[in-house]
């Protein structure tokens, strides 16, 4: 198979139908527009639905009546058009269904700017609408992870009849790289609890409403334990250099690419750095961020927002060890030189322990 | 003879019926039925056509039944 | 011989409700439960319960899947027709019904059943209009009439503080698509059989897929109107009906259906691998000369072939199997008129790609020179178009080269093409790629075929030009 040189936005789409996808339903906006581009241009000449929605509330809402009867359904956005969304996000979860949101994050509050933040983690890591629930996220950096991750999420969100989301940013949808497209195409299955309007499924009801607060309670109850073993299950990330590592970045996405660059930069300057980077984010790697704080690594959390990721980290860390917080805002992105210099000044004024 | 059967119990007494019989044939009864409304009554001495109006306007689903008399 | 009994659409008990039940949760005399014993009707008369599938809304009829023995899915507030939208363009032979309340439809989801209807949806809609918000305890509605008292308009609904009675039979009368249309009332027994008739149109027209059916119901909530149920009707037919005038406003259900839309064949496995992959996939890969990455920041004014150069600077990477990012300018900056790109190729795996202190600068025209030459790393170098540019490079620390690419893209008939002169001088200068790798990428990566010879000759005649002046 050969390579292409493709947007991480475009990435998405063959990914998605690569992983399954029989419907989009979206509604454009900068940066992620180049998404529904990919998906107008793909699904219906493949015999597949795309449908340009009057507006996000209704985008999602299609969702979940095309997951509700059994298709794999996806849409995609940005922070904006995300936040109308969270109705829609608290619903499909409420409801079990299984589908694939895509943001591609863009500088707020407000209408902000279309330059890249990451500024939508918490929205989208820690649920987004109302209720004890929470989604998949994946988080890719590179062209190639935008088409295998989207790819992934759709067995993900059958697998656990959950929402999984991408959390990507303006950079790496807009950002061309070469990616390859290998393996078979997915395809979902039928499913027990799916409406399909036949007498099989005649007595199915999609539905998040249960009006006896026991058992409520109950369904609430079975949510976290799914979230729990999602947590035992699916934690992914990379680490870059990071055995011996001094000091440590955790960043995702954008950031995890200009860290990259930091950590070679600065063990070319003999400081040992190391990067890990979450390919999830909900599960969050936890566990190597308690390992590095606990052999006294400092950790720097580095993001394109006020601090969302360091919460996490921190809370990973347990204060076992320095964590110290990096972030742009606006959609102003750190040079290299700039995290470099930086660390290194930490580094003197604190010392590693 | 056509006549209609009213459930008891799954009359809420609304009275729409009573109200929308041509022939008058249905009438509020006496007593108080499981769930606590007073109910509707078949009257004995109705002149029912089974023409299911009665039938169309109860909001209860499963409250009344027409029969129509095969021979009328 | 029984003539009417409960349909076998209904469930014979409620479990959702309960074990057991067999009532409604309906007040007496609510019209709700009346219409939904027609449309049960209907669905057993026409032997579509099977096939059914049923979105119970936000209101008072949040339960409908209480009672309806077929498919059923609960909605959010108001967004009932997007998700019948979203089993529609499923569920090919669905019988899809969207039963919604006067707040439901007409306030908070205004958005989603116009733009259903518009897309002229195969679905029929049950608008349940009773003038008042029902479940959430008896508050104004779109549709309260002026004047009317509910429990946020204690002295009567202001026309003047909250607008007037809003009729969705009339707002979906001037929309195109839908196929019928028809307002009735539960005033009357009367009434109640033409609504009967009208539930059953919505329904047929739907099973011989002619398109969207609406069907306004005006209902009575004798409960929040504090009346009883008979006094509630003479209201309805009173009060009411003058505001929404019962009528039938579009009922286009006669003659040929419209023809089916043809969806294409669903493409899976190696067809869609091949759909996906088009004709501009690289499979061969020559091996790379390559030894220091390349940051490159071509730069210029929307219209260049910026991007585009970018990207085939890119393609050229990859075909010598070299890692590559292109980052563009975006959005309204892009359609602004300036434009750049950053390329990276390297032998490593490329950390960030954002491209500050460029090693290669192509500056296409002045504003581009002066804005990025102080930042190019000593010792790299700068090429700049000096058919437009009409300054030398300044600096004395890195490289530079000047070329006339517009002229000489003139003179080989294609003046678009001096982005082409720029990237094979580039290429020519520095041998970060071989010229002929691109050569071989030109017939795939230019869009018109006709442009594909002049672009190859350009090429050439760039060269040419680099050894005229002793420059390669």
């Amino acid at each position: 198979m050969g390579k292409r040189l493709m947007k991480g936005n475009e990435a998405v789409v063959h990914g998605a139908l690569m992983g399954g996808a029989t419907h989009f339903f979206g509604y454009p906006i900068t940066p992620a527009s180049e998404i529904a581009h990919g998906a107008a241009q793909y699904f219906p000449v493949s015999g597949r639905c795309f449908l340009q929605a009057e507006s996000e509330v209704a985008a999602v809402n299609m969702l979940y009546g095309a997951a509700g009867s059994g298709a794999r359904v996806m849409t995609a956005s940005s922070g904006p058009g995300f936040a109308l969304m969270s109705e829609g996000l608290s619903y499909l979860a409420g409801a079990r269904l299984p589908s694939v949101l895509v943001d591609v994050q863009r500088a707020g509050p407000g209408l902000g700017n279309i330059w890249p933040e990451q500024s939508d983690y918490n929205m989208v890591v820690k649920g987004g609408g109302h209720g004890n629930y929470k989604n998949i996220v994946l988080a890719p950096y590179s062209a190639q992870e935008m088409c295998d991750f989207t790819r992934r999420a759709f067995s993900l969100a059958d697998t656990y009849r959950m929402t999984v989301c991408i959390l990507s940013d303006a950079y790496i949808g807009q950002m061309m790289e070469p990616v390859e497209l290998s393996g078979d195409m997915a395809e979902g299955k039928r499913k027990d609890w799916a409406v399909y309007g036949d007498v099989k499924s005649r007595s199915n009801l999609i539905t998040s409403i249960y009006m006896d607060p026991q058992l409520l309670e109950k369904h609430n109850h079975q949510l976290q334990s799914l979230y729990a073993q999602v947590e035992e299950e699916c934690v992914a990330y990379e680490p870059y250099q990071l055995d011996d590592a001094d000091v440590v970045f955790a960043a995702y996405g954008i950031t995890a690419r200009i860290c990259m660059s930091a950590v070679d930069k600065l063990r070319n300057q003999g400081v040992r750095a190391g990067l890990l980077r979450p390919q999830t984010l909900f599960p969050f790697p936890k566990e190597p961020i308690a390992r590095a704080a606990d052999r006294g690594a400092v950790i720097i959390a580095v993001e394109l927002s006020n601090g969302m990721m360091a919460d996490d980290v921190e809370l990973a860390a347990k204060g076992q060890s320095r964590v110290l917080r990096y972030g742009w805002l606006g959609g102003v992105i750190p040079t290299v030189d700039e995290i470099v210099e930086r660390t290194v000044r930490d580094l003197e004024r604190g010392g590693v322990q | 003879m056509n006549y209609i059967i009213i459930e008891p119990n799954l009359c809420k007494g609304c009275r729409v019926c009573i109200n929308s019989c041509p022939k008058h044939c249905i009438m509020l009864g006496d007593s108080i039925n499981d769930i606590g409304y007073q109910y509707a009554q078949f009257r004995t001495d109705a002149h029912c056509t089974a023409c299911g109006i009665c039938f169309y306007v109860c909001p209860e689903f499963g409250a009344i039944r027409v029969f129509k008399d095969e021979e009328a | 011989m029984i003539k009417h009994e409960k349909p076998k659409s209904f469930y014979d008990t409620f479990e959702r409700k309960g074990a057991g039940q067999q009532v409604s949760h309906y007040c007496p005399g609510c019209g709700h439960g009346t219409v939904h014993k027609l449309i049960a009707e209907a669905l057993v008369d026409f032997d579509v319960a099977d096939r059914t599938v049923f979105m119970s809304p936000v209101g008072c009829s949040v339960f409908a899947y209480y009672y309806f023995d077929v498919g059923n899915f609960q909605c959010a507030h108001g967004r009932a027709p997007a998700v019948a939208t979203g089993v529609r363009r499923t569920l090919k032979d669905a019988l899809v019904i969207s039963y919604q309340g006067d707040g439901d439809l007409a306030g908070i989801g205004t958005a989603e059943i116009i733009h259903a209807a518009n897309r002229g949806e195969n679905m029929t809609v049950f608008f349940i209009n009773n003038a008042i918000y029902g479940m959430t305890g008896g508050q104004m509605a779109p549709t309260t009439l002026v004047g009317q008292k509910t429990t946020t308009t204690p002295t009567g609904r202001s026309e003047q503080n909250d607008g007037g009675p809003l009729g969705m039979a009339e707002v979906m009368q001037a929309i195109k698509a839908p196929v019928y249309i028809e307002r009735v009332s539960l005033g009357t027994p009367q009434g109640v059989l033409k609504t009967r008739r009208a539930v059953r149109k919505g329904l047929q027209y739907q099973i011989e897929k002619r398109g969207f059916s609406f069907i306004e119901i005006l209902s009575p909530c004798p409960i929040n109107w504090k009346m009883d149920p008979q006094t509630s009707r003479k209201w309805l037919t009173d009060k009411l009906e003058p505001v929404f005038p019962v009528q039938s406003f579009r009922d286009e259900g006669t003659g040929e259906a419209p023809p089916a839309f043809r969806e294409k064949r669903m493409l899976k496995g190696k067809d869609l691998l091949k759909l996906l992959q088009g004709d501009t996939a690289i499979t061969e890969v020559t091996e790379s000369t390559l030894e220091e990455t390349q940051y490159v920041k071509i730069a210029g004014f929307g219209g260049q072939g910026i991007l585009s150069a970018g990207m085939f600077l890119a393609k050229g990477g990859i075909a010598e199997g070299l890692h590559a990012t292109w980052l563009p300018s975006y959005g309204p900056e892009m359609r602004g008129g300036k434009a750049y790109a950053s390329v990276i190729l390297s032998k490593q795996l490329i950390g960030s790609p954002v491209v500050d202190l460029p090693n290669v600068l192509i500056a296409m025209n002045l504003p581009s020179l002066i804005a990025f030459e102080d930042d190019v790393q000593e010792g790299g170098i700068i090429l700049v178009n000096s058919s437009i540019i009409d300054r030398k490079v300044s600096r004395s620390d890195l490289r530079a080269v000047h070329i006339p690419a517009s002229d000489i893209a003139k003179e080989g008939g294609l003046i678009a093409a001096s982005n082409m002169v720029m990237i094979t001088a580039y290429l020519a200068v520095t041998g970060t790629l071989k010229v002929d790798t691109i050569k071989k990428l030109l017939p795939q990566s230019v869009r018109r075929k006709e442009h594909v010879d002049k672009n190859l000759k350009i090429v050439d005649a760039s060269i040419a030009y680099l050894k005229q002046q002793g420059v390669i």
